[in-house]
């Protein structure tokens, strides 16, 4: 049994987010990039996996969407532990564009998982949409993957609780928290070896973007903070219900 | 041509969502010069079905079919988008939920139609049809051209409100062609009789510096005297003080209360992101430079444990005025 794991290489997430060219892009000098966090997890829960499957997960590949810049991150997947990874190469146009790329490689897995939301542009929509491109079961907010011999159960979030889900090859994981307790860090040696290891780029395929991000803009900054003194907290409920009007 | 919207249903029932998504379709339905038309999946009720119509729906589709008993998002997306095209659909509404978030994605193939998820506003132009969304968590916004000839939008929570447009709605049953479930759902665990995280519209928050889950009965107590619901920050949850279901945040639940409580909470930034989109933010820290001071719009500088009973003593004496 092979797996893919969708890497998305995002900002690190205390980055301040800045603006370029006329409000037309962000500004990506000085950004530190990393694994999105839901994808590390998923890569880390796949190594967990593999290790317990007494061989019957073969591998554990990495694939991203991107120019020549996002292989440190990848890079990064290679030390966590991934066997192998996939560059295709293009600049990522949106959620399905993304899909359509990946929908080419995936084929020769039997389970690809990818992370519930990008932490750049949110579309919380490549895993779906790849699921749909490959004709494949989907689980979405999936917070739980156990393998016994052949036997797949997944559990995913509902509005208020959970539900265990039994699933067949191939299929595609939509991944949340839970679905591991901690990435894995990379330890040196698995940075030594991850120069070794394979990262084969691959041509894009031809496909359009159905849509465009046209422009950007900052959120409007906040008002000052209205402070209420600690000894009347009286006055605190009297602005809560006459002035914000929310009790 | 039409605007149609999936109204989720829960155990036979609407909520609020479910009316907040008419009640968006409704405006961008006027400005488009055509009309809202619902579509409920499973049994629901006709009196429930025409209650969609006090927020604009001018038809309710109701599709019944024991296969969709399950969540299973491939044969959902196949109704939905059968529905329409029977339609003659412009615009396919969701939410940006659990359910928003599997179906929309499998449709936008389907449909080979774009889609704009978690959309905070009506488009701010039709041609091209423009809408914005928050994205880096919040951090910044993005005006995002869908240029498919149908286009998707998923809804962010308790970002347009409920605007009332009273309409006879009609219902009509629809046989939809369902396509096989292949997955099996094996058991379900869910609390009842609980506000749900996402749908509170009151939301008290702990964090780290409650110092230990001994701590979080006044926070309860607060929820419970709001009808609202508890939630903490991911150390929190991280260190099994509280349920991993309450961690709000950026890896967390991202939710939009009208009120937000955070007692003892840095308020950094992988926090905010799941919170920043409340309306009412109100913090308790006794670090005056806490970035959550950065955040709020109420705030007191004090002991969260000694602040906690006060606070619900005042909101009891309000109450009894
Ligand atoms: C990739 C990534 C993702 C993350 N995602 C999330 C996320 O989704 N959600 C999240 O919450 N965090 C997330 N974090 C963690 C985040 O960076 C912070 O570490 C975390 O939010 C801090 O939690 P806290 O405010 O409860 O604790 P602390 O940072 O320890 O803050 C405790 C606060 O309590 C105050 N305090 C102490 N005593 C009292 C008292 N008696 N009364 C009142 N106030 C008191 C202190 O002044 C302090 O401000 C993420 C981090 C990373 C790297
Ligand atoms: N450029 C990309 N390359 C590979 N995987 C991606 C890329 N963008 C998004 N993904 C995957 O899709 C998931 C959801 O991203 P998104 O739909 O952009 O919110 C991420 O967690 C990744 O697993």
């Amino acid at each position: 049994m092979k797996i893919l794991i969708c890497l998305s290489n995002v900002p690190d997430t205390t980055t301040k987010i800045k603006l370029a060219g006329d409000n037309s892009a962000v500004e990506k000098a000085g950004v530190q990039w990393i694994i999105n966090p839901w994808d590390e997890l998923a890569l880390t829960r796949a190594l967990e996996l593999k290790e317990a499957s007494g061989g019957a997960i073969t591998s554990v590949t990495v694939v991203t969407v991107g120019g020549a810049d996002v292989e440190p991150t990848m890079r990064k997947g290679l030390a966590i532990g991934a066997d192998d990874a996939i560059r295709i190469d293009a600049e990522p146009k949106d959620a399905y564009y993304v899909a359509a790329q990946i929908a080419e490689v995936a084929k020769d897995f039997d389970i690809v998982m990818t992370g519930i939301e990008s932490s750049d542009y949110n579309s919380s929509a490549v895993g779906g949409m790849l699921s749909e491109f490959l004709n494949v079961p989907s689980v979405s907010s999936v917070s739980k993957m156990e393998i016994e011999g052949g036997d797949i159960n997944v559990t995913r979030e509902i509005d208020g609780g959970s539900e265990i889900v039994n699933v067949a090859t191939p299929f595609v994981a939509i991944v949340q928290k839970g679905i591991t307790k901690e990435p894995r860090i990379p330890a040196m040696r698995g940075i030594m070896m991850a120069r070794k290891k394979p990262l084969n780029v691959v041509a894009a395929a031809e496909v359009e973007a159905l849509t465009e991000f046209v422009s950007y803009e900052l959120p409007a900054a906040k008002a000052a903070c209205k402070m209420v003194d600690a000894e009347n907290v009286s006055e605190l409920v009297s602005l809560l219900k006459n002035e914000a009007k929310v009790l | 041509m039409s605007v149609l919207v999936y109204t989720e249903n829960w155990d036979g029932k609407f909520k609020k969502l479910s009316f907040e998504l008419i009640s968006y379709a409704n405006e961008m339905a006027k400005q488009l010069g055509t009309e809202v038309i619902a579509l409920s999946i499973g049994n629901v009720e006709d009196v429930e079905l025409k209650s969609l119509g006090a927020y604009g729906a001018a038809k309710v589709v109701s599709v019944n079919d024991d296969k969709l008993a399950s969540l299973e998002n491939q044969p959902y997306a196949g109704v939905i988008a059968e529905v329409a095209a029977k339609e003659a659909a412009k615009v396919v509404l969701l939410a940006n939920n659990n359910a928003g978030k599997a179906i929309a994605p499998r449709l936008s193939v389907k449909m080979k139609a774009g889609v704009i998820a978690g959309a905070t506003e009506v488009p701010s132009s039709y041609d091209p049809f423009t809408v914005k969304k928050k994205v880096f968590t919040g951090k910044a916004l993005a005006n995002v051209v869908v240029k498919s000839d149908v286009k998707i939008v998923t809804l962010a929570q308790n970002s347009f409100g409920l605007v009332e447009d009273a309409k006879d709605a009609a219902v009509e049953a629809f046989d939809a062609s369902v396509e096989d479930v292949k997955t099996a759902v094996k058991e379900t665990n869910k609390v009842t009789g609980k506000v749900l995280l996402n749908d509170a519209e009151v939301v008290i928050a702990g964090g780290r510096g409650l110092k230990g889950p001994e701590n979080f009965g006044p926070v309860e107590e607060l929820a419970e005297l709001l009808g609202g619901a508890t939630a903490c920050s991911r150390p929190v949850s991280d260190e099994d003080w509280r349920p991993h279901s309450e961690h709000v945040g950026q890896t967390g639940k991202i939710i939009a209360p009208n009120l937000y409580f955070a007692f003892g909470i840095s308020g950094a930034i992988q926090h905010l992101g799941g919170v920043s989109s409340s309306k009412v933010i109100v913090a308790v820290n006794t670090d005056k430079d806490a970035p959550i001071f950065e955040a709020a719009d109420y705030g007191i500088i004090g002991d969260a444990q000694k602040i906690l009973p006060e606070l619900i003593d005042a909101i009891k004496a309000a109450k009894a005025e």
